[in-house]
């Protein structure tokens, strides 16, 4: 290393700093697109948070499909049946709980005080976000399909269900990551809203019927898995795999899906705003 | 609007408090355009509540500011288009490189593709950051991270810029850096609002001064005023004998003035208008048969303007100023 290479230059600062103009203000979509990229530029960069997500639903996936999957469903191949669709939503959901993480690493690390100093369109960080994790939901979702796949699970309704399960979940994740990024907005550190965010998605997700049929359950427990939105979407993403689309359980997981938006995204907003 | 020199910040009675704790309490600002100005003052004084007000990050619970000419809150947006915030974290994105760190921000001021890129590469170069451009940021180290955030901070270059402890955990060769990087910034025409813990660092570079404590301004001046009114160093002294303590402060009050304790019970320190006196002072220990194991002499520091100002050290709650009986006692 030579010292040249690593100082300041000041005759070269001044000149950096004489030549600019302020060019015109980009619109909002521009501002949206480029955060977008900002998202990506991070899945690139940091694919260990996508590794830790996926991991851990292929692990259950094996898991619950060659230790319970014959006690549970009759042989390993009927319960792979069973449960893919249901960990595609476990596996997708599960990545949203990072939307949290990552607007609580900007907030404490400073990066959100700089966005919100720049003259730009207020939501733009919010929304541009929003195409980074999307790769993520695509790419988790993905891979378990394909490990499916290889380990003999085979779609009714071919690729195009596989399609349009994928699609379902990912949009329902747009609307649950916002319940997320309040977390990520209110608690202190990225862990904090890691270790928040799991506590509340674990136990509902198994409280649900990605893993058993809730006819099997005990009555309480049995109503309480079949109103469990996550059921919903699971049952959903059953169909559409299936090719028999369940058409009510597609419209009332989007109705959550928006409920969610519709109360969080605010919140969301204003305490970004705000912080 | 003022008659005389355009002001670049106008704060009158800014107030702004987090639950119980009031973090700027009725604070007044005036800094002319095209200069630095430095707000000095101890950790929790109210320094980055202040600057986060002035750059519109938050809104003052009371009172008012006009930021080059635009209310912080009724034309934030105005504000935000001229100013630049270099915050108190390096706020730059660690899971990025540097490059496209800058990049970044030149798309997002409006830059396009080609534009983004030519001006993160000029000032990558400019800012010696050239040959980690494509590192991730968490493995810089503080000066890079610092002089990324500020490069961050001109891609276009702002007539305002806010500095929060811009070299608070640098080295002495970074924080050189910094300082002729905030030069350079103020002769191309940009006004700099600097808080600091650091008499030095203010002396260095600021025109004007205010130094806070508890969210108010409690005196303002030029450098040379402020270190007038403290005198220009003090005298530390490490005694060889504990017991002969009061006897040393004794000596040293009826020499130099107000002597404040230090962390090591062995060592004194006197604020010193001038090196002469301090040397009479050390003959005079001697005279007295108070032996020293070592004696210094250096600028004032914050904890001295403190003392001189509030008649407390800057680290101390209010209300309990040690005096000499005290501790000793
Ligand atoms: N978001 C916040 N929530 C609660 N209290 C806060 C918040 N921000 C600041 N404070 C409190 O307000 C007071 C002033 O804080 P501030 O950060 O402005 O001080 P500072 O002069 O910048 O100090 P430092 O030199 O440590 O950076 C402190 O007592 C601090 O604890
Ligand atoms: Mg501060």
């Amino acid at each position: 290393m030579t010292t040249v290479t690593t100082d300041a230059d000041t005759a070269a600062v001044r000149r950096a700093i004489a030549g600019t103009e302020r060019p015109p203000r980009p619109g909002p979509l521009q501002t949206a697109l480029t955060f977008g990229w900002r998202g990506m530029l991070k899945v690139k960069h940091v694919p260990e948070q996508l590794l830790d997500v996926t991991v851990t639903p292929v692990m259950f996936l094996l898991m619950f499909t060659y230790l319970f999957g014959g006690a549970i469903a009759g042989s390993t191949s009927a319960y792979l049946d069973y449960t893919l669709p249901g960990l595609l939503v476990m596996s997708v959901l599960f990545t949203t709980v990072y939307s949290g993480i990552s607007l609580n690493t900007d907030l404490t690390k400073g990066v959100v005080d700089r966005f919100r100093s720049l003259p730009i369109w207020r939501p733009a960080p919010l929304l541009g976000a929003l195409l980074g994790d999307s790769v993520r939901y695509v790419v988790a979702g993905t891979v378990i399909i394909v490990v499916g796949v290889l380990l003999g699970y085979r779609p009714d309704a071919g690729v195009s269900g596989a399609l349009a399960a994928l699609a379902l979940v990912v949009v329902f994740s747009f609307g649950l990551s916002w319940a997320f990024s309040v977390l990520g907005l209110l608690l202190r550190s990225p862990n904090a809203v890691m270790n928040a965010g799991f506590m509340g998605i674990f136990p509902l997700t198994f409280l649900s019927n990605v893993f058993v049929d809730p006819a099997t359950l005990p009555g309480p427990l049995q109503a309480f898995v079949e109103v469990n939105p996550i059921s919903i979407l699971a049952t959903a993403s059953r169909s559409l795999m299936a090719g028999e689309p369940d058409v009510p359980a597609i419209l009332v997981s989007l109705a959550v899906a928006a409920a969610l938006a519709l109360v969080f995204l605010p919140i969301t907003t204003r305490l970004y705003r705000s912080r | 609007m003022s008659l005389h020199a355009p002001l670049a910040v106008e704060a009158t009675a800014l107030t702004k408090s987090y639950g119980a704790t009031t973090a700027v309490a009725g604070l007044d600002l005036a800094v002319p355009a095209g200069t630095v100005y430095g707000v000095l003052g101890p950790n929790g004084a109210g320094k980055t509540t202040t600057i986060r007000m002035l750059a519109t990050l938050i809104s003052p619970d009371s009172g008012s500011a006009r930021v080059l000419g635009h209310d912080v809150v009724t034309e934030a947006d105005a504000v935000r288009a001229e100013v630049s915030l270099t915050g108190q974290l390096a706020s730059v994105d660690e899971e990025l490189t540097g490059r496209e760190n800058l990049v970044l921000l030149g798309r997002l001021l409006g830059l396009s593709r080609a534009g983004a890129r030519a001006r993160a590469d000029e000032l990558l170069e400019a800012f010696g950051i050239a040959t980690a451009a494509g590192k991730l940021v968490k493995h810089y180290s503080g000066g890079m991270r610092r002089r990324l955030d500020i490069a961050a901070s001109i891609v276009v270059t702002p007539r305002l810029m806010f500095l929060d402890e811009p070299t608070t955990g640098l080295d002495p060769r970074s924080r050189n850096q910094v300082w002729e990087i905030a030069r350079a910034l103020v002769a191309g025409g940009t006004t700099i609002l600097l808080c600091t813990q650091y008499l030095e660092e203010a002396d260095q570079l600021a025109d004007g001064i205010a130094v806070i404590d508890r969210g108010r301004v409690i005196a303002e001046g030029t450098p040379a005023q402020l270190k007038a009114s403290v005198g220009t160093g003090a005298l530390h002294v490490r005694l060889l004998d504990l017991d002969r303590r009061p006897d040393a402060a004794g000596v040293l009050e009826r020499a130099l003035g107000p002597v404040s304790l230090q962390p090591d019970p062995a060592v004194l320190s006197a604020t010193c208008p001038d090196p002469a006196r301090a040397a009479v002072a050390v003959a005079e220990l001697a005279r007295a048969g108070i032996g020293l194991a070592h004696f210094s002499l250096d600028q004032p520091s914050l904890d001295e303007v403190f003392l001189a100002l509030t008649g407390r050290g800057a680290e101390e709650p209010p209300g309990s100023a040690p005096t000499l009986e005290e501790q000793t006692s």
